[in-house]
């Protein structure tokens, strides 16, 4: 895997973001992520197919049949397979592995992954009714105005209730932080302009009230709503030379695993993350590794409850030693596994179809060196990157292992 | 009859115009939101919006949709549980598209004023005229069965007169909003010695559910609001005449303007706000209210010459600023108007010349904009007005003495018996005219 490129992910929080004026749509998007990849390669011939990420389109920007995009990417992906994968929030990570899958089936030597959405087209109260279809339309009726943060704010409810709010709260608090003075390190990230002195401290003085939001969760708890693209070239090793692309810039994947959750089925277990830890395990069983030796991960927090229980899926934590664990700075980028190092979904951002490709693109910069002020030091002893995305309430979950590939 | 029940029929006079309309979509809005409780499931809810424009009223419907949904939005979490029993609404834009139909369908435009026979409760926004007023409410409740209550949004006429003209006694008062109504937060509430303690009650209970900050007024002409800033303004007026005896008459109305806006640190200028409120309203209200006014003289020759010449500021529908005394441009300030040659004289220039006239601004100073969200006000304003007294610039001694007029003007509201005590003056000029501090205060001894 080689050659990562991501727009700005854009939206409220960037400066030159003003909701009233006219925007790119997703085509300016689309066409910068994958141009971006197209780059920092030769021969862009030689890419066999697309897959495109997108999870709303149709309702987000009125188009649908995304796949369609690859030839206004550049005249040479013309005429090439291209197909659009859908998995709700997990759709760039079905994206790659697709890929994968398309390089290991020896259908292709070089396939081109990226993952977009454009979200910021509607009021976010109207976007809560898009993200929705992520979950099961027979539940949309009974649940939260904002569909989604009601179901995570519900997860964090039995978790304070369990574990002790106060307690619970000191960890997402220090997600929170961790995210955002992760995010000031990279120029594409929506938190990038952030200035506020002491993070901790605003994310306490804004307790969550469910008059006008939802019962647990501030908006700081809250990934972004977000207009961005992502892309990376997934090849084989001959695919790898026909690119031009030197070893040591790129990341080989050593293992992965794609599971999913029965959709009308509620969460097993509200603080577990149930399809995740089963996800995470088979991709790491396929690497041949175990989590201690990951040195840096990318995790889906579309709520910072939601990053909270996969530390604990991961097998970091016990069951409710979560908040704990990233309370006491393991998680951030001088701790034990730095996790979300270019700030993640509450910090980059979340344009929902591309995360999944931008996890892998953030693995990938920070594997090879090329992450720039975000760049972390890999422990020897932990080479490995992980990434974990998923799409509705941990129904779709793809999981990818990776290691510098020289 | 209780609260819901007295709100079933209503009616707005006056309601396609810039006040009625916002009293319109209040009530409508309020309206709507008792319609959806349990208890009053099935019943039905009639808001007559009578007005004389068939095209106004049209433009209203308009206006109503666009301000409903967006306060539909902003109490999603609520309709959402308003309308759990509707399996039919499933999305947050179903909720909302069905709450605007539930209230647009309560809304009744016509140009029929017959349609207000049968309403219990009536609010009156039409134009600030005595006599139309008293005809409208007389005939009204002579056709109505229904012995209904009258809230007349008057902002200067006493509301006894109107009582007793229209012989309502008892089932009127004051119930004056501040423009625009949809946003302003107070309202005057004033009575007459004969108002129903049930319709006050109610009068209170309708302002809470709005959630309006309620001043009580005696009821005396121009009331606490009206009575301080048709003062303040004929002095703003006045002492720019006086200045323009020694410089040109552009050059006197761009200092005080300049004095009121920055130097007393008021969200506009005197002759901005002249021109927002409509050169015409302020000098039909001063006529309005110096006829009940001892040892004083209400009137400004000058508005008179404006209304001449045809210079009345005001608003056009977009809600964009219309030239008065000052010409705008996208909002700003860049000429004032001269009756001499009846041109506009661009203030690039002279700006210079007076703002040097003026003097250098103290460092202290902090514009109305930063300073309203100072947590001590009362500090930082000792400071600033202690900083002015002792400056010794043109400016700062107009603004002394102006600030002084002012707190005069509003202790004189109480001891004339309009307002019942000084709080109650400060909060109509703090939440009606967003002044940064109250004009009865101790800055100017």
């Amino acid at each position: 895997m080689a050659a990562g490129a991501n727009t700005i992910s854009m939206g409220t929080g960037r400066k030159e973001f003003n909701p009233r004026k006219e925007r790119p749509g997703l085509e300016h998007y689309i066409s910068e992520a994958g141009k971006g990849a197209l780059a920092q390669i030769t021969g862009p011939q030689n890419i066999d197919e697309v897959y495109i990420g997108n999870f709303a389109a149709e309702r987000f920007n009125k188009q649908g049949h995304t796949g369609g995009f690859a030839g206004m990417i550049d005249p040479v992906l013309e005429f090439k397979p291209s197909m659009r994968v859908e998995g709700a929030c997990g759709s760039g990570g079905l994206a790659v592995v697709s890929a994968i899958r398309s390089i290991l089936a020896e259908t292709s030597e070089v396939s081109l992954a990226l993952g977009f959405e454009v979200q910021n087209t509607v009021k976010a109260i109207y976007g809560a009714d898009i993200l929705a279809t992520a979950g099961w339309a027979k539940k949309r009726k009974a649940g939260h105005a904002y569909f989604f943060p009601g179901q995570f704010s519900d997860r964090a409810g039995v978790y304070y209730e369990k574990y002790g709010k106060d307690y619970a709260r000191k960890g997402m608090g220090r997600w929170f932080r961790n995210a955002i003075e992760n995010a000031r390190l990279d120029p594409t990230a929506q938190e990038y302009h952030n200035t506020v002195p002491d993070l901790e401290t605003a994310y306490g003085q804004a307790p969550p009230n469910g008059k006008y939001f939802v019962d647990h969760l501030n908006f700081y708890d809250c990934s972004k709503v977000s207009d961005g693209a992502s892309s990376i070239v997934v090849a084989s090793e001959e695919g790898l030379k026909k690119l031009g692309i030197n070893k040591k810039d790129a990341v080989e994947v050593i293992g992965f695993a794609q599971l999913t959750r029965n959709i009308t089925n509620d969460p097993p277990n509200p603080v577990e993350m149930t399809t995740i830890a089963k996800t995470a395990a088979l991709a790491l069983k396929n690497a041949g590794i175990t989590i201690e030796q990951v040195g840096t991960a990318e995790v889906h927090d579309c709520f910072s409850i939601a990053g909270i229980l996969v530390v604990e899926a991961l097998g970091l934590a016990a069951p409710g030693k979560g908040a704990e664990f990233v309370a006491n700075g393991n998680t951030a980028r001088d701790g034990i596994l730095p996790i979300n190092t270019t700030g993640g979904l509450i910090g980059w951002g979340h344009p929902t179809g591309g995360t999944g490709v931008h996890q892998a693109v953030t693995i990938w910069q920070q594997l090879t060196g090329k992450a720039g002020a975000a760049q972390i030091n890999m422990n020897a002893e932990r080479p490995y990157g992980l990434s974990i995305n998923m799409g509705g309430d941990d129904v779709t979950v793809v999981a990818i292992v990776y290691k510098r590939a020289e | 009859m209780n609260y819901d029940e007295r709100l079933q029929h209503v009616a707005v006079l006056g309601a396609a115009g810039k006040m009625g309309s916002g009293i319109l979509l209040l009530t409508a809005v309020e309206m709507a939101d008792l319609s959806l409780k349990p208890e009053n499931k099935g019943k039905t809810f009639v808001l007559n919006a009578i007005d004389l424009s068939d095209e106004n009223l049209a433009g209203i419907m308009d206006y109503l949709r666009v301000q409903i949904l967006k306060m539909a939005e902003k109490k999603l979490i609520w309709l959402r549980q308003m309308y759990a029993d509707r399996a039919d609404l499933i999305d947050n834009d179903e909720i909302i598209n069905q709450y605007i139909t539930d209230a647009m369908r309560i809304v009744r435009p016509t140009t029929a004023i017959e349609a207000a026979y049968r309403a219990k409760l009536v609010f009156e926004a039409v134009s600030e005229n005595r006599a139309l007023k008293v005809k409208l409410l007389s005939q009204i409740d002579k056709n109505n069965p229904n012995k209904p209550w009258f809230f007349t949004n008057t902002s200067s006429v006493p509301i006894h007169l109107i009582e007793e003209e229209a012989e309502l006694t008892g089932r009127v008062l004051g119930f004056h909003f501040y423009n625009p109504p949809a946003i302003q937060k107070l309202v005057e509430l004033i009575v007459t010695p004969n108002t129903l303690p049930e319709t006050q009650a109610f009068a209170l209970d309708y302002a809470k559910a709005l959630k309006k900050v309620v001043v009580p007024s005696n009821d005396f002409a121009g009331f606490i609001g009206n009575g301080h800033f048709m003062r303040d303004a004929l002095y703003g007026i006045n002492k720019a005449l006086e200045l323009a005896a020694g410089r040109p008459f552009a050059e006197a109305v761009y200092i005080v303007n300049k004095v009121t806006q920055d130097y007393l640190v008021r969200p506009m200028g005197i002759f901005q706000l002249i021109d927002y409120v409509g050169v015409d309203v302020v000098q039909f209200i001063m006529n309005v209210m110096n006829p009940f006014l001892k040892d004083e003289d209400l009137h400004s020759k000058l508005l008179d010459q404006m209304m001449e010449l045809g210079v009345k500021g005001g608003q056009l529908p977009s809600g964009a600023q219309k030239d008065g005394f000052l010409k705008y441009e996208k909002g700003a300030v860049v000429a004032v108007y001269d009756p001499a040659t009846k041109s506009y004289i661009e203030t690039a220039t002279f700006a210079t010349a007076c703002d040097a006239w003026l003097g250098a601004m103290p460092d202290v100073w902090k514009p109305w904009k930063s300073a309203i969200k100072i947590a001590d006000k009362d500090s930082h304003f000792t400071q600033w007005f202690a900083t002015l007294k002792i400056f010794g610039s043109n400016g700062a001694a107009l603004a002394m003495a102006y600030g002084k007029n002012s707190d005069a003007i509003g202790r004189k509201l109480v001891s004339d018996g309009v307002a019942h005590n000084e709080a109650d003056v400060n909060t109509v000029m703090l939440t009606g005219f967003f002044h940064a501090y109250g004009p009865v205060n101790v800055y100017f001894v």
